[in-house]
């Protein structure tokens, strides 16, 4: 390497050098922490048991525990629902404001605000559509099993549909027109060119958007936590929700923390398909 | 103002990739000389690695004796004409001239005198409040300039500064800069693919050509004795014709070793003329007309091979398309490079026919 | 005209929620234990006087100013540094530490609430303005970096040859050249980063006592006999409005700013 590269990467370290600490204090230290302390067993309630090395007693318990199925199948299941409406709605709202109308630029700051606000209080604005009153339709939402699912999926495909059209509607705008026109010279009907030259263009916007919105919606907590509080019982509860429940509430640091490595491994399993998709472009 | 010389210069790329390869020259005191060649030959390497832009592999670099080679560019003073311009679109244009003296530390009041001599010698003095982007491609082109001379650096770097003008501007520019040079009596090192611009600005000219010099001298020098194929063929407008051997011309060639040379005829240097009468007879198949002249192109009979004749001056032949007319070379003119490795061979007493 | 009906539904869909919220907080409480309406019945600022007066609401607000501010400065100084080396230096493995970065950025923050709250517990730095700045920085600069290597690697690189050569140093050519003209990357990396602090809940749920942010605050508001429906919408609406501020002021660059290391890359 020439003598210039070799100084331009000791000027990149030491710029770098911040944020590595950064990363390396808070982000890489403590998740190596999780992972010791996950073999374990670690109760604050009941400190005169110490410390023991447990091996993987944790894991097992939580392989064996129902909750813990139950927490990840909820966290899967709202994963699907959420991201799937979002993507679809999200491209309905890009298409749309692609187009050129009168109050276009109204609506897309309009678009801004659900995604600006705190979760919490696109929660708390949930809440009360469908509990502050009389429950709309006479039905006892967030109280069903079932139907609390209902406001969490809407209250998050609300905040975070804009977030996705944007992305698209970047991507659309990045497009270039000819080829739609040159589509639309050959004869093919306004669908069909949607299906055969703007949706394969669209293809590393939309995947961009898919993964970032199940990253995201893979550690949905705040939602959950302020409209249903993981209820009715634990029928809403995500993995976040039950893990932080352990720690923080029952105070069981060494089970939570196997909580924690198995969010972070799915977490991590979702990342790297992130990174090399989009690093791939 | 100041020497510059260039030590066996070189530069690779990692991966292997030579853009230089051992760059000796010298530039003297008040010259400028003109780096020509077709893209990617490593004449703009050649400037980033003076300027410090870039650190050579091997080789040295010094300006009036000391050796920059190790030094960043702000401790080189040299200045630098970008082909972009590199304006600073954020700056307006007055601050855009006073920067370097800004950055130097020059008082004030100084910064103001200079950089108003400078506009007022650029013809940019009712334009010091604007930004670039509110300027015409010529004043920007201007502005690039002035940035440099405000500096009164110890040497100038030019790169490729007329290609972003069109060509009416850009002949204007090359005329001013030739004037500003004289008037500065500043060194410059100047980089072109346009071998006009070399011709006719440079002191003297190096032809460049996959990281290495092809022939370096006076312009006239290198279009009258060009030193390879590759400089004959590049240097000069329209490009030198390039005959393998004979190719049916009845000329009586120099005996050599057994390759026929290769011959080179500047299109001036062809004459059209009745059938028959000439070196050889030829088919027209394209007529350009250039207006001063007229650029035939035209296939020979026997061989096949391609040749252009430039025919200057009123009721001068000129054949329609199709015709068949004569060709006849000046024979005193021609140039002959070995057909092996290209070099020139200086053959003395050729040919009639 | 199916673009205008469209439209309207679009605009509706996204608007109504907090339109009805927003008449849900100048409601009197007893307007709306009868139900949801567009319009208030009876209009009132009695939450929001007694969201300041009663529940003290500027300290949260205080302290989430304070972190979002502290972040968001930090933030930009520590990463506009590493995204120009990203942009513009050679050094080995840039694009594994790129990576490994946004990587960061995509963790599941609640593997981390364990550690991060004993460490800090440690330092004695619970319910203090560093214990949300740190992780807030950590989480934000992902993003942060990569919005403005983006726009860092469209400046032409000229631009700071010609500073060089002018005679301004690496760091000099940064603040005279680099800097100014990267203002609206600046600005939309800012706004991205405020509002990631203004809105993040988790961390702030667990590292803080008293030192409450709104999001926290908000979401912890109980009543004596009910909810209080009124206090809670009153203290969205606030909660929103420095938001709202933000978008409405700089939404065209935001749009841009937001997308343009995503799609561009």
């Amino acid at each position: 390497m020439s003598p210039g590269a070799r100084s331009e990467g000791r000027l990149a370290a030491l710029l770098g050098l911040p944020v590595a600490l950064c990363v390396l204090a808070v982000a890489v230290l403590p998740m190596l922490w999780t992972v010791w302390e996950s073999l374990h067993r670690h109760d604050l309630r009941l400190p005169w048991l110490g410390r023991p090395r447990v091996g993987l007693a944790n894991y097992a318990e939580a392989l064996a525990e129902a909750r813990f199925w139950d927490a990840l199948a909820h966290t899967l299941f709202f994963v699907l629902a959420s991201v799937g409406l979002e993507m679809v709605l999200g491209l309905l709202l890009a298409l749309l404001l692609h187009r050129a109308f009168r109050g276009r630029a109204a609506l897309r700051t309009l678009a801004l605000l659900p995604w600006a606000i705190p979760t919490v209080v696109a929660a708390l604005v949930w809440r009360f559509l469908f509990e502050g009153a009389p429950a709309p339709g006479g039905v006892p939402w967030l109280a069903d099993a079932t139907l609390a699912w209902v406001p969490v999926v809407l209250a998050d495909v609300w905040k975070t549909t804009p977030f996705v059209a944007l992305l698209l509607l970047a991507g659309l705008q990045s497009m270039d027109e000819a080829l739609l026109e040159a589509a639309r010279v050959d004869g093919a009907t306004a669908w069909r060119s949607f299906l055969h030259v703007t949706l394969p263009l669209l293809r590393p916007a939309l995947l961009v958007a898919l993964v970032f919105r199940t990253l995201d919606a893979f550690r949905v907590f705040d939602l959950v936590v302020v409209l249903t509080g993981g209820g009715p019982g634990t029928a809403t509860e995500p993995l976040a929700l039950y893990t932080f429940g352990a720690l923080l509430q029952e105070l069981r640091f060494g089970y939570g923390a196997a909580l924690s490595v198995i969010a972070f491994g799915v977490g991590f399993a979702l990342a790297l398909a992130y990174v090399r998709l989009v690093g791939r472009r | 103002m100041a020497e510059l010389r260039l030590e066996g210069l070189a530069k690779e790329h990692p991966g292997g990739v030579v853009a230089l390869r051992e760059l000796d020259l010298q530039v003297r005191d008040g010259e400028l000389v003109v780096l020509v060649g077709p893209s990617g030959c490593g004449k703009t390497t050649a400037l980033r690695l003076v300027a410090g832009l870039e650190a050579p592999s091997r080789g040295r670099v010094r300006i009036d004796g000391r050796d920059v080679t190790d030094l960043p560019p702000r401790e080189r003073d040299v200045a630098m004409v970008f082909q972009s311009y590199a304006l600073y679109p954020h700056k307006s244009v007055r601050e855009n001239l006073g920067f370097g003296l800004r950055m130097r530390g020059t008082p004030r009041p100084e910064i103001a005198r200079r950089v108003e001599e400078v506009a007022r010698t650029l013809g940019l003095a009712a334009l010091l409040e604007r930004r670039p982007a509110q300027l015409s491609g010529g004043q920007r082109q201007r502005v690039a300039l002035g940035r440099a001379i405000v500096r009164e650096p110890k040497a100038f770097l030019l790169d490729e500064p007329l290609s972003n003008l069109d060509a009416r501007l850009r002949a204007e520019m090359r005329a001013e800069l030739a004037r500003l040079h004289r008037r500065l009596g500043a060194t410059m090192l100047y980089v072109t693919h346009d071998q006009e611009e070399a011709l006719t600005l440079g002191d003297r000219v190096v032809v460049l050509r996959d990281g290495a010099v092809q022939q370096a001298g006076p312009p006239l020098e290198l279009y009258e004795r060009p030193a390879n194929v590759f400089v004959a063929g590049f240097l000069g407008a329209p490009a030198m014709n390039l005959l393998p051997g004979a190719s049916g011309l009845a000329l009586d060639l120099p005996s050599t070793r057994p390759p026929e040379p290769v011959i080179g005829v500047r299109p001036g240097d062809v004459a059209l003329v009745a059938p028959g009468t000439g070196h050889a007879d030829a088919r027209v198949e394209v007529v350009e007309v250039l207006g001063h002249a007229t650029l035939v192109h035209l296939r020979l009979a026997g061989s096949g091979a391609a040749l252009r004749a430039l025919v200057t001056g009123a009721g001068s032949l000129a054949p329609a398309i199709g015709e068949t007319a004569g060709v006849r070379l000046a024979t005193e003119r021609l140039h002959f490079f070995d057909p092996r490795d290209g070099r020139r061979l200086e053959l003395s007493g050729p040919t009639g026919g | 005209m199916r673009l205008a009906l469209a439209a309207v539904l679009a605009a509706l869909a996204l608007g109504l929620p907090l339109w009805i919220a927003a008449v849900g907080s100048v409601s009197s409480e007893a307007a709306l234990f009868e139900g949801v309406t567009l319009w208030p019945r009876e209009p009132t600022l009695a939450h929001y006087r007694a969201l300041f007066a009663e529940r003290a609401f500027w300290e949260p607000l205080r302290h989430s100013l304070v972190v979002a501010a502290s972040t968001t400065v930090l933030c930009l100084l520590l990463g506009s540094a590493c995204a120009w080396s990203f942009a513009r230096l050679r050094f080995r493995g840039k694009a594994f530490w790129l990576g490994a970065l946004l990587a960061v950025g995509m963790f599941p923050q609640i593997s981390l609430v364990a550690p991060l709250y004993l460490g800090l517990r440690a330092l004695g730095w619970i319910d203090s303005y560093p214990a949300l700045v740190l992780p807030y920085l950590t989480f934000a600069m992902p993003l942060a970096v990569w919005l403005l290597a983006g726009f860092f690697r469209e400046l032409p690189v000229e631009l700071e040859e010609a500073a060089w050569i002018d005679g301004a140093g690496r760091l000099r050519a940064f603040r005279e050249v680099v800097l100014p003209l990267a203002a609206p990357a600046l600005v939309a990396t800012a706004i991205v980063t405020f509002l990631f602090c203004w809105n993040e809940f988790l961390f702030a749920l667990s590292f803080t006592l008293e030192r409450q942010t709104v999001p926290v605050a908000v979401a912890l508001f109980r009543g004596q006999y009910r909810v209080p429906w009124g206090e809670i919408l009153a203290a969205s609406l606030v909660a929103t409005l420095p938001v709202m501020a933000l978008v409405l002021a700089v939404q065209r660059r935001m749009v841009r700013g937001l997308t343009a290391g995503a799609v561009k890359g």
